[in-house]
């Protein structure tokens, strides 16, 4: 699950990091009068989407007037922000965080994520902050430092240190940088974090630190002992379809295509895109209508489905383990029966009671063209998607 | 013969008295060799039961203690799972599989680290289990559709995997082992620690990998495979048409920092002599193609 910006600085400062003074904002009112309330020669407009990118989109503005801020905000609110990490559509700018100021001397990457390898949580740092880390990777890959943390005894502060010297904290605060590090650690393992990342971490004109920029995401797994996270979620950041299915305990995500596909497991439903493409289809979304579907979760799974204008035909491909074909085919045929299909349906079936549930899926009369296997299936739900 | 388990396994179930575990330990009992195989189950607190027969203990040391169980099958909730294998590892169990999807990946962490000099073996979380055809099934895949054979399978999916079993079959060849690693990013056994036991295993002449975006575990295999694998070896990656950053059903699957992606996998198991192919309706001829 991902937040914004200034939820994750909310979190970071409970955790006794220093972050900005800043409130978040959603009307141009509310920034000019948090602007005031927050004092100072100038303020930092920053508009909070789930995305990275944002400053070289025109999302981050310095105003150094009031008149200036809510000149930006008026800009900045409800613009249709198009960054390398939303996607051509971009996003549409709700929310606003107006900061004071900062003074930025020098500015540091710290980040701590899952290590899968180690599995263990990895610090990185580097002293390369203000770019993405991946860049950072790629081109200067001796400017990054790791180290693993011990699950028990969390993060070393002498391991700490020496990351906040290789990186090149000025040695006066090298104590303070290892503090922040610490209560980083902290809010990530107590938060059930994927990831924590600062960046910029900033030292400021008079030798302070600060969390110029902050990025968190969370371990969906772990929501459920985390409801004050959770309702951090922010559903104008998600696809309505996603959510739709989220509600129905269907796993969904959109894509560009025209062939929706309905699966019985994640690598299954994958590798059924994957086939679509290959002989010469697109999908439309990756759906797992998961081990136990029902009559209900099947006919949502085609109702979500078809609300896609471009969905052009749809392929379910099952394979019955302890699922059964036969209950499938029968929440199929419900299924179309209750929504209005009016694309061609692809249907193959193998498993378990696979041919009764072939049986059944012609004995409805519905137009449920069946596929032998998973090439014939692709290959048919691709010439009616050309067709259609 | 074989790998990790085979006709003379005795399983304990923990979470046996839940709806999941009784569907499950029926099934597997029923299956091969499993009514001899499957001696006990591990419920806190209905110690002293028995489901159908089959005693239920309060403990896992008990379990193991009273009727030599060695191996344990996990249908435990997320939110108690990681407790449950740990408490398998400190009974000192030579196996346990974890059927569970959901743990949160801190619970996988600190359970991983507690076991890391530990003698017990942790297939999943997050998998369907093992089975060595017409011996033994421990987990959730439908037996009917297995054979016994002489290729070796290990995929990180469920029904993916029945997919390139169907497709084995198809092709007239049974399986020796079929090992279910699981979908989560934190885990027991990679592809590489099966692929090892297959290296080893006499009764095993081929092994398809199935694999998909996410981590390197694909990757570590098929260098290790390069340098040590006299076996042919063949694979399939899915998610070459995933999106990167979004999770993709499974915990593990997600291309994240550009990391993952099908194709970097698929790039480096060619490189290591891997035979591979792109279409998943042809798993089954890339096998029969190097036997």
């Amino acid at each position: 699950m991902k937040i914004h910006e200034y939820q994750a600085k909310e979190i970071l400062k409970k955790y006794g990091l220093p972050t900005p003074k800043g409130v978040a904002c959603f009307s141009v009112e509310d920034a000019v009068t948090a602007a005031r309330g927050i004092g100072g020669k100038s303020w930092v407009l920053k508009a909070q989407i789930h995305a990275g990118g944002r400053g070289k989109a025109g999302g981050v503005k310095v105003a150094t007037s009031l008149d200036q801020v809510k000149q930006y905000a008026g800009q900045i609110l409800g613009m249709r922000l198009v960054t390398h990490q939303t996607g051509r559509e971009g996003r549409i700018v709700k929310r606003l965080l107006v900061e004071e100021g900062a003074d930025i001397k020098k500015e540091f990457y710290v980040g701590m994520l899952v290590d899968r390898v180690s599995q263990r949580v990895i610090l990185i740092a580097s002293s390369e902050g203000g770019t993405e880390i991946e860049e950072v990777a790629a081109a200067t890959p001796e400017k990054i430092h790791k180290v693993l943390v011990d699950p028990v005894s969390g993060l070393n502060s002498s391991d700490a240190k020496e990351m906040a010297r290789k990186i090149g904290i000025p040695d006066g605060i090298v104590n303070r940088a290892c503090d922040l590090l610490i209560c980083l650690y902290q809010a990530f393992d107590e938060t059930d974090a994927s990831l924590a990342e600062i960046n910029p971490l900033v030292v400021t004109g008079n030798g302070q630190l600060l969390a110029v920029d902050a990025k968190m995401n969370f371990d969906d797994n772990a929501l459920y002992r985390h409801p004050d996270i959770a309702a951090m979620r922010d559903l104008d950041e998600e696809d309505p379809a996603e959510i739709e299915a989220s509600k129905h305990d269907l796993s969904y995500i959109s894509l560009d295509g025209n062939i929706g596909c309905l699966v019985n497991g994640a690598g299954l439903a994958m590798a059924t895109m994957d086939i679509a493409k290959l002989y010469g289809g697109a999908p439309a979304n990756f759906l797992d209508v998961g081990g136990g579907a029902s009559t209900e979760k099947v006919t949502e799974a085609f109702k979500i489905m078809l609300k896609n204008p471009k969905v052009k035909a749809v392929l379910v491909n099952i394979f019955g383990g302890i699922m059964k074909c036969d209950v499938i085919a029968e929440g199929i045929v419900a299924a179309v029966k209750q929504v209005h299909l009016n694309v061609p349906l692809v249907v193959r079936l193998e498993g378990t009671n696979a041919d009764t549930g072939k049986k059944i899926l012609a004995a409805s009369k519905l137009p449920i063209t069946s596929a032998s296997n998973m090439a014939d299936a692709a290959q048919k739900a691709v010439a009616a998607a050309n067709r259609n | 013969m074989a790998i990790l388990i085979n006709k003379n396994t005795r399983v304990m179930t923990q979470g046996i008295t839940g709806k999941t575990g009784q569907f499950h330990t029926r099934m597997c009992r029923d299956y091969a060799n499993g009514g001899n195989c499957f001696v006990a189950g591990v419920t806190p607190g209905k110690g002293g039961q028995d489901f159908e027969g089959i005693p239920v203990f309060d403990t896992v040391r008990e379990a193991r203690e009273k009727t030599g169980a060695t191996v344990s099958v996990i249908y435990v909730p997320a939110p108690f799972a990681a407790a449950a294998i740990d408490e398998a590892v400190e009974a000192e169990l030579d196996l346990v599989i974890c059927i569970t999807e959901g743990i949160p990946a801190r619970d996988m962490i600190r359970t991983r680290y507690k076991m890391r000099d530990k003698k017990t073996v942790l297939i999943g979380p997050n998998c369907p289990g093992v089975i060595t055809p017409d011996e033994i099934k421990i987990g959730i895949m439908p037996g009917h559709i297995h054979k016994k054979g002489r290729v070796g399978v290990v995929s990180r999916s469920g029904t993916l995997t029945y997919e390139a079993v169907g497709q084995l079959m198809e092709q007239g060849l049974g399986q020796s082992t079929c090992v279910g690693i699981g979908g989560d990013p934190v885990g027991g056994f990679k592809h590489i620690d099966v692929m090892k036991m297959f290296h080893e295993d006499p009764n095993t002449d081929a092994v398809i990998m199935v694999g998909e975006i996410g981590g390197t575990d694909e990757e570590d295999c098929a260098r290790w495979i390069r340098d040590n694998m006299q076996k042919p070896v063949v694979g399939f990656i899915a998610g070459v048409t995933a999106p990167p950053g979004k999770r993709m059903g499974h915990a593990g699957a997600i291309i994240s920092g550009g990391k993952g992606t099908a194709q970097e996998k698929l790039a480096v198991m060619e490189e290591c002599g891997i035979k591979v192919t792109r279409n998943p309706a042809e798993m089954g001829k890339l096998v029969k193609s190097v036997l």
